[in-house]
């Protein structure tokens, strides 16, 4: 679709104090699509999006979210912009179908909270109150207040943080039916499998920066500099030797010789260049492994210079 | 963790396949404005927690009608040493004291402790993500509290003067306008709390310091008349004291309470805008 951009975000600036939160990010979200703002704990995507929504002034860089200004047309932006923030609870005694009906008295043209219960799954749940709900049941909720205003765009941040893996898979299918619904959507994720599924468009951020934009397969495309090809030789070969052959060989970033075997390190037509090689210093080998990047491995290469392993780590031990 | 019993929703509901976030028809659009809402479903959220509906709106009641039932000295003179506190009865004494209870306890705790909440677990948060914004909570959270104070002050009136017949206040008009000083100037002092505290936990700490050391000096252990002169002094320059001395004043036709006025309209005057000044939304 040729229209303007849903979100059109250049060089967006935020500091806390001598915290530098967002450094410069640039956006472009189009209408219709499920974007995706991938990055670790930290990396400034919560703080990106409250820029986008209104909810905070950026020290710098321009934004613009359906042709209004947040900083200035707040207000007016709400209207049209759906809201789902981490850690936004309700009050423990209100029910769902009670909270769907107040939020839906705040927008001039609001959806149906029955339609939304329905849509969301929660309709057993109407009478049902906030603190009787399980986590995931939760998040619906907290989607379906995001969406009663009918919006245009929905920003939905760690949807499924704390959700156990069957919560998670149900609320997926529910961002799938809003964006069927005709909703643009950003969805904010430290997970790997979630954005890689979800998405059309990622951008990776990284120490408040963008530091890579595109499909999930262009991200990966992207990382392919860590692509590593393990190949050992049939009989034993000087190091030296097969250092050497590498040389000249297109795509190839970095070559070690570990326990015998040549690791090779590096993206483009890495296994075709290697081998080719090899072959022509009369090395011979029938055991080749190659191991493929994934998203994941993407994100590492892509974000490693900044932060520390561990917040990924806690994706696999949070289920 | 638990997982979610419900069903995942594998076939497409049907509000998306008629085209879902549909408006909703024209009859379910009728409704109040988003005050008015926000109101109902405060006061829906009060009445629905009985601890806090009970400390709230009965707490006054259930204390005086006790006390006066119960109490020896309910039916002696409140203050023989004092020719106008000699005229009315111990439990029309403490009349005035309940009075200023039912307005610390719903200004000092429940309203501090709810707002503090609402900015713990991001209510305010989520509120500022739409068009109506917080700020409208805050009004609801106050009038559905006022309302409360209205209906827990009005039942211990009503049980005081039906069931322990006390007697009627000399001048009605001065302690209802004590009263409406008190209000102003505890519900000042609560909103300094709710402004600031960042957790349940901390409004509940402050609130209920605050709450304790007016009770104190507004003379639910022990009734002021009889207090010390020095801290019958401090009562005179805090809210509650000042309420307390104000209304008993009123009650027994003594002169015009104009410094105990002053005072309350004085914490009333600071205390509240500064609490708009210093508010935190998240």
């Amino acid at each position: 679709m040729s229209s303007t951009p849903v979100i059109l975000a250049e060089h967006l600036r935020k500091s806390y104090g001598t915290t530098h939160a967002v450094r410069d990010v640039s956006l472009s979200v189009e209408r219709g699509e499920i974007y995706g703002v991938l990055g670790r704990n930290g990396a400034g995507k919560t703080t990106t999006v409250e820029m986008i929504a209104g909810l905070r002034r950026p020290d710098g860089g321009t934004v613009s979210v359906l042709g209004l200004d947040p900083t200035t047309q707040a207000a007016a932006l709400h209207e049209k912009v759906g809201l789902q923030l981490q850690e936004s609870a309700l009050p423990d005694r209100l029910r769902v179908l009670e909270a769907l009906e107040l939020y839906a008295s705040f927008y001039a043209a609001p959806a149906d909270p029955a339609d939304l219960l329905d849509l969301l799954g929660l309709t057993a749940k109407r009478d049902a109150a906030f603190k009787d709900l399980s986590g995931g049941q939760k998040q619906r909720l907290s989607v379906a207040l995001a969406l009663v205003g009918r919006p245009e765009l929905a920003i939905l941040d760690e949807l499924t943080t704390g959700l156990d893996p069957h919560a998670r898979r149900e609320t997926w299918a529910v961002v799938e039916a809003i964006r069927d619904a005709g909703v643009t959507i950003v969805l904010v994720t430290h997970l790997m499998e979630e954005a890689e599924r979800l998405c059309d468009r990622i951008a990776l951020i990284a120490g408040g920066r963008v530091a890579a934009v595109g499909t999930p397969d262009q991200i990966v495309e992207l990382a392919q500099g860590e692509h590593v090809l393990r190949v050992r030789p049939d009989v034993p070969v000087a190091d030296g030797v097969l250092l050497g052959a590498l040389a000249g060989v297109p795509g190839v970033r970095e070559a070690v010789v570990e326990d015998r075997a040549l690791v090779v390190r590096g993206g483009g037509a890495l296994v075709q260049g290697v081998l080719v090689a090899l072959a022509r210093h009369d090395v011979t080998t029938h055991d080749v492994r190659l191991e493929r990047a994934s998203l994941e491995d993407a994100f590492v290469s892509l974000t490693g210079a900044e932060g520390t392993e561990p917040e990924l780590a806690t994706t696999a031990a949070e289920v | 963790m638990t997982t979610t019993p419900t069903t995942t929703p594998t076939t497409t509901p049907a509000a998306v396949r008629r085209g879902a976030l549909a408006p909703a028809p024209a009859a379910a659009q009728r409704r109040g404005g988003a005050l008015v809402r926000m109101i109902v479903s405060e006061a829906r959220l009060l009445v629905r927690d009985p601890a806090a509906a009970f400390f709230s709106l009965g707490f006054p009641v259930v204390l005086i009608t006790v006390l006066g039932l119960v109490m020896p000295w309910s039916d002696d003179p409140f203050n023989d040493q004092d020719p106008l506190l000699a005229q009315i009865s111990g439990i029309t004494g403490y009349t005035p004291i309940v009075l200023s209870l039912a307005i610390a306890t719903i200004g000092l705790s429940s309203f501090p402790v709810t707002v503090a909440t609402y900015r713990q677990r991001g209510v305010l948060r989520r509120l500022s993500t739409t068009p109506v914004g917080p700020a409208r909570l805050l009004v609801a959270q106050v009038l559905v509290n006022l309302g409360a104070l209205v209906v827990a002050a009005a039942l211990a009136l009503v049980s005081a003067v039906v069931v322990l017949d006390i007697d009627l206040p000399r001048q009605p008009w001065t302690v209802a306008l004590a009263f409406l000083l008190a209000v102003l100037s505890v519900f000042g002092l609560g909103a300094l709390i709710a402004a600031r505290a960042a957790t349940t936990g901390a409004a509940n700490g402050l609130g209920m310091t605050a709450y304790f050391v007016s009770l104190f000096f507004a003379g639910v252990w022990m009734p002021l008349p009889i207090m010390p002169e020095v801290v019958q002094t401090i009562a005179t320059y805090l809210p509650l004291g000042a309420a307390t001395q104000a209304m008993t004043d009123a009650w027994v036709g003594a002169p015009f309470p104009t410094q105990q006025m002053v005072v309350m309209a004085l914490w009333a005057a600071v205390a509240t805008p500064v609490a708009v000044r210093i508010f935190r939304w998240s």
